[in-house]
């Protein structure tokens, strides 16, 4: 415990998305949308996102940051730097920013011209309704959407062309694509509320700022000029340009409802129940040194920052800073911490742009878990419906094994893969988690169904660290967790809310109708 | 005659400047969500280049030009008693105007050209873009025709600027000036008058400090050490967010 005595303790609303529960309904876009982005401008803003993966994503290709050079990269010195942006980079760009995605790269919004399929003359065509673009109000061919490669369609242009890919060998890669073994899963995307934000970091007019009490990332929308260094810097493309407005927007982590005891309305609307939402205690003496460390460190640095809030010495510092007794109570049953520290299962998305990501991933087990197999089933197939032969004989979709993790070490999904998504390529990392989150489900089948062998889940239990307790927690945390137990929001005193933006006092001795002048000329 | 150059040249001027000034700092204090670059390179971002950069390398050289004759006018009669320099200076200056003109004119016709850029054009726009080409159109046939600027202006303008700086205006070098130049004057003043009612607010908060602060920056509504210490005053909390 030496050298932890001087702790900056802050507290962060942190995130964590299940992925094995994601069903990819995309009503948690849609919620946001509907309260948030439906205006002017700001159509084609997706702060809430859901991917397929493998795939592009949007915009395309965001991963990529040989083109859209966002993150910080670790300079030729000591410390870091902003790939695309920063002191010299946004201001001498700031005409004309080479790095900057366009519309396109996101895509055109449109709407559809309805009102001709019931005004258009009698004639002997169908009317049609043509689609418009939301910015010029022309007809328009409509060329990308928001969701284009989703489900893995189109994958020849999306899903194989996933950075993501890159380092994999050929094989690996044709592997994955061969239509029997094709597997996706959904990545659903917000911003990270980072705690070292290139966003915040890369904007010149000082109009992103992190708030201190939640560690909510924010713009001003009074500040922002639109200088757009923000849309280039964030890794994760979630900063947005109103094209309209000429501001920049990003996920605001629904803070107004947040302040009011509210999950996000993402987070609310999920029906796949994947996202939990509470507070992590971190130091923010360790930014600086987590984001800087080499490549290979800045996952395991990032997991050393956050604190545990059970700790008497960090309770003790987190009260000297200020930290609301409320506030600590609520890091202490947080899911978030569970899942990030206690029981080691999630991961942030690409921790390698190094702005210390604060939402994580419990990495999908399923599409990884079945191999495929070619057998020998000739048996059975002559015994199959001849309708049913458009399936060729050969291939089993296997989720046995003999091997405890065995398909997992040879999953269909290569762990490279998740590893480059996850881990920052590290397969152990995320391999550990894979194999913990197979260890529950052979525990619970164990439990409910009871057909394997008891020798064989204490030896997956023990491989794994877990004991059959922590199983239960995980299985209940993950699958009947109420919405209580996935959000736990630290009071953000509703009853201060009003105070964080004006000062009370100044209106005390109103006569209630907000004329406090008129009270003290007649009462003088 | 007098009056209409006592209105362009004493008045107006006063006019602008007052406008200028206070439009600005009210726009800036109350009405900060209107003040924006207004970027379109969102939407189009390949012919943005080949006219903003132009445009804005030669407005800044030359507006820098003209505060510097006007500032420091001894100097700049100074540089230029060796016609070699003001050779140099003339010919910088020519050039970049006309980069001036070659940048404006692309953008303009960018915008004509594109829908989308066309969908976020408002009217004020166009008044400041038709206002910019006269002016600089102005600029360089006066740097044609009326040699050499970089000295006259020194000798004759600088005086009539500074003396209207110092509350009491000296007209008679300008009255007498040929009408091009006069009408030079007049649209610097009137770009002057529109810049808190366009999108010219953008200069103004050119983001310079960037150089100065630190890359991250944390806001606490509250500074909660000190509304949880029972030694403060109440009243003396106050949220540092608004
Ligand atoms: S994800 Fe992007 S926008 Fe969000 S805090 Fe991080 S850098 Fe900023
Ligand atoms: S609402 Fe939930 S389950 Fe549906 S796509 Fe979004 S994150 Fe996935």
């Amino acid at each position: 415990m030496t050298g932890r005595l001087k702790m900056d303790v802050r507290s962060q609303i942190s995130m964590v998305f299940h992925l094995d529960k994601c069903i990819g309904c995309h009503t948690c876009s849609i919620a946001c949308k509907n309260i948030w982005t439906d205006r002017k401008g700001a159509e084609y803003m997706w702060w809430n996102n859901v991917e397929t993966k493998p795939g592009t994503g949007y915009p395309g290709k965001w991963e990529d940051q040989k083109i859209y050079k966002g993150g910080w990269v670790k300079k030729n010195g000591d410390g870091i730097e902003l790939k695309g942006a920063g002191k010299p980079k946004s201001l001498t760009n700031i005409f004309h920013n080479p790095h900057m995605p366009v519309i396109d790269d996101y895509y055109e919004p449109f709407t559809y011209k309805y009102l001709d399929l019931i005004e258009s003359p009698a004639g002997d065509d169908q009317p049609t309704a043509r689609p418009i673009s939301m910015i010029t109000g022309e007809p328009m061919d409509i060329k990308m959407g928001p969701n284009w490669d989703d489900d893995l369609s189109g994958s020849p242009d999306y899903a194989r062309k996933d950075p993501n890919l890159e380092s994999l060998s050929p094989a690996e890669r044709d592997a994955m694509f061969q239509l029997e073994r094709m597997a996706f899963f959904y990545l659903p995307r917000i911003c990270n509320h980072c705690l070292n934000p290139a966003c915040v970091a890369s904007c010149p007019s000082a109009a992103i700022y992190k708030r201190g009490e939640d560690g909510i990332v924010l713009i001003n929308q009074s500040v922002c000029r639109g200088w757009r260094m923000c849309v280039t810097a964030c890794p994760y493309k979630k900063t947005y340009y109103n094209w309209s407005t000429g501001k920049s927007e990003k996920c605001i982590l629904c803070y107004p409802r947040l302040e009011a005891g509210h999950a996000p309305a993402c987070m609310h609307s999920c029906v796949g129940r994947i996202r939990y939402l509470g507070v992590l205690l971190y130091d923010a003496d360790r930014i600086e040194s987590a984001a800087s460390a080499d490549e290979a460190d800045v996952l395991r640095r990032q997991m050393d920052m956050i604190l545990d809030p059970f700790d008497p010495e960090v309770i003790a510092s987190a009260k000297s800073n200020g930290i609301a007794d409320s506030t600590i109570d609520a890091a202490q049953s947080s899911p978030v911490y569970k899942f990030v520290k206690v029981w080691n299962l999630a991961l942030p998305l690409h921790p390698e742009f190094r702005t210390l990501p604060m939402l994580f991933y419990v990495p999908p087990l399923l599409p990884v878990m079945a191999s495929v197999t070619t057998v020998d089933n000739r048996e059975q197939s002559e015994k199959m419906n001849p309708i049913a032969k458009q399936w060729p004989d050969s291939w089993l979709y296997d989720t046995s094994t003999k091997e405890l993790f065995g398909t997992i070490d040879e999953a269909r999904f290569p762990l490279r893969y998740m590893a480059n998504l996850f881990s920052a390529g590290d397969t152990t990392e995320i391999g550990d988690r894979l194999k913990k989150l197979m260890a529950v489900r052979l525990h619970r089948r164990k439990e409910t169904v009871g057909d394997i062998p008891e020798e064989t889940v204490k030896q997956a239990l023990a491989d794994t660290g877990l004991t059959p307790q922590l199983a239960d927690d995980i299985y209940y945390l993950t699958s009947l967790a109420k919405f209580n137990d996935r959000f736990v929001i630290p009071a953000a005193h509703r009853e201060q809310a009003i105070e964080m933006m004006e000062f009370t006092g100044d209106v005390k001795g109103n006569t209630g109708f907000g004329f406090k002048a008129g009270t003290a000329v007649r009462g003088s | 005659m007098n009056v209409l150059n006592t209105f362009l040249f004493v008045a107006f001027p006063y006019v602008a400047l007052t406008v200028f000034v206070v439009g600005v700092i009210y726009r800036y204090r109350q009405k900060g969500f209107t003040v924006s670059s207004l970027s379109s390179q969102f939407l189009e971002g390949n012919k943005l280049f080949w006219g903003t950069i132009p445009f804005h390398i030669g407005i800044l050289v030359v507006f820098f030009g003209h505060l510097t004759a006007f500032l420091l006018p001894r100097a700049t009669l100074a540089w230029n008693s060796i016609p070699v320099r003001l050779i140099i200076l003339e010919v910088t200056a020519f050039v970049f105007g006309a980069t001036v003109l070659v940048g404006l004119v692309s953008l303009m016709l960018r915008r004509i050209t594109s829908a989308r850029i066309r969908a976020v054009t408002t009217r004020m726009d166009i008044a400041i873009e038709l206002l910019l080409l006269a002016q600089v159109v102005l600029g360089l046939w006066i740097a044609l025709g009326y040699r050499w600027g970089a000295s006259w202006f020194a000798a004759d303008l600088s005086p009539y600027l500074m003396s209207l700086v110092t509350l009491g205006p000296e007209t008679e070098a300008v009255f007498a000036l040929p009408w091009v130049i006069k009408l030079h004057i007049v649209g610097a003043f009137a770009i002057l008058f529109m810049v808190p009612f366009t999108r010219l607010m953008h200069f103004i908060v050119a983001p310079l400090h960037y150089i100065v602060r630190p890359y991250q920056q944390v806001i606490w509504n509250w500074d909660r050490k000190v509304i949880r210490d029972p030694g403060t005053p109440w009243s003396r909390a106050r949220p540092n967010n608004n």
